[in-house]
């Protein structure tokens, strides 16, 4: 049976790895194991392209095409001609903040 | 708040909470839970004092989402902090991290807008885990000088948390529980049932009670089977999870129409039990599609290929089958059947 999550974007060079354990810190799937010389890529099709790791490592080892792994969003993106998909719950907010920018009292 | 200084610093806003849930909290989190006002249950961003903290307490950083801060604050209970609420728009820390609103800018700014150096000795902020997938630990450090400590996913674990400050394996995992799919029911609930209730009005007024049910059979097997059913269904695209729900439900439909009207001709039978099983299927599938967003593990690029895979395959049988129902109506009526 056809598997759409069988592969993904995530991709790591373990010749930059310092080891400094954040991708296994703040990955919330386990893809990545820090327990050994430089970090593994244990489990990688776990990956759900968050980019938490990408985002906080130092020596730049991880790349991935990070974004929100929401059909609605990204069919609604498809449907008002927009390239970027920005997460579902944002089609109700996104003319909220302005709103609240107005409302909003800051020091 | 007196300040020693006070002419030269001016006064720092600092809010006071407690870790206890009162019954207005309770019914704020119920609503929110129900999609009511769904942009509403915010607090106001600032920096919180939770009992009475020191110059050495812990910082700890959150959404302005009620439900994001009252789970910190009662996690928290009995412990003297603070709570550096950074200004999401009423939206959860893992949502708000992946539209970049929890992010390193906020954060940097907050610290400044709050005068966090004056008001605590040391330079550690403890963030959500999964906040860091909108905050840079390296760049928020090099902009204010405080150092992130990537906390547990769940703020429960807090407590075990703080007598180490390591996470274990097990706290910096997300789950998807059974519990925490059906607390999402409502709310998907909530965008459908208007629409549900339109169709199968509008169906048992021109059609039949029997096309009606069939309509509320697709999108509850959709919203609340699919939902709860998940990691059961074999296959692991959404799609055809939704394909193999939907199509057990029509199922019944087509052996209802097939044998129902025994009267008819084999070939009229045969004819409206296929329409059920072109129009039912599809909805669900589309509707099971839809959920990727709720869920915690699938990727950018997975779902993309679901798009692309099945979308027009649901639209192509949906659409043959509606017009299988027109062509079978309008035979009926000249039929005088």
């Amino acid at each position: 049976m056809f598997n759409s999550y069988d592969s993904n974007t995530l991709k790591y060079d373990p010749r930059l790895c310092i080891n400094c354990g954040m991708c296994s810190k703040v990955c919330p799937h386990g893809v990545f194991n820090t327990s050994g010389k430089v970090a593994q890529l244990v489990n990688p099709k776990a990956c759900m392209e968050c980019g938490a790791c990408q985002l906080n490592c130092p020596t730049k080892a991880i790349k991935v095409d990070s974004g929100v792994g929401c059909a609605s969003a990204m069919i609604w993106a498809a449907v008002r001609g927009q390239k970027e998909a920005t997460c579902g719950c944002g089609s109700s907010c996104d003319s909220k903040p302005e709103i609240l920018q107005i409302g909003k009292k800051e020091s | 708040m007196k300040n020693l200084s006070g002419t030269i610093t001016k006064e720092i806003d600092i809010k006071s909470t407690s870790g206890d849930i009162t019954f207005a909290n309770r019914m704020d989190h119920f609503m929110a839970r129900l999609g009511v006002n769904r942009n509403g249950h915010l607090i106001a961003p600032g920096l919180y004092a939770l009992g009475k903290p020191a110059k050495d307490s812990p910082v700890f950083a959150s959404a302005n989402y009620t439900l994001s801060f009252d789970a910190l604050r009662s996690a928290l209970s009995g412990i003297d902090a603070y709570i550096l609420v950074l200004d999401t728009r009423g939206i959860n820390v893992w949502c708000a991290a992946g539209k970049g609103t929890f992010g390193t800018d906020e954060i940097v700014r907050r610290i400044e807008t709050v005068k966090l150096h004056d008001v605590v000795s040391h330079r550690i902020l403890i963030v959500p885990q999964l906040g860091a997938t909108g905050v840079s630990a390296q760049e928020v450090r090099a902009r204010s000088g405080f150092k992130l400590e990537f906390g547990p996913v769940r703020a429960s674990d807090l407590p075990e948390y703080l007598k180490t400050h390591q996470a274990t394996e097990e706290m910096r995992r997300v789950r998807f529980t059974l519990l925490d799919r059906i607390v999402l029911i409502p709310v998907e609930m909530n965008y459908i049932l208007i629409p549900m209730l339109i169709v199968s009005v509008i169906l048992s007024l021109v059609g039949s009670y029997t096309a009606a049910a069939a309509a509320i059979t697709v999108i509850l097997s959709g919203v609340v089977l699919f939902p709860i059913l998940l990691p059961w269904i074999p296959t692991t695209d959404f799609s055809t999870k939704g394909f193999i729900i939907g199509g057990l439900m029509a199922l019944s439909f087509a052996m209802n129409a097939f044998y129902g009207m025994m009267s008819e001709a084999l070939w009229l039978r045969s004819g409206w039990a296929l329409t059920y099983m072109l129009t039912m299927p599809p909805v669900t599938a589309f509707l099971a599609l839809n959920f990727t967003g709720s869920t915690t593990f699938t990727s950018v690029i997975g779902v993309k290929r679901e798009i692309f895979t099945y979308v027009p395959k649901m639209a192509w049988m949906f659409g043959i089958g509606i017009i299988l129902v027109i062509v079978l109506s309008l035979l009926k009526i000249s039929g005088g059947m």
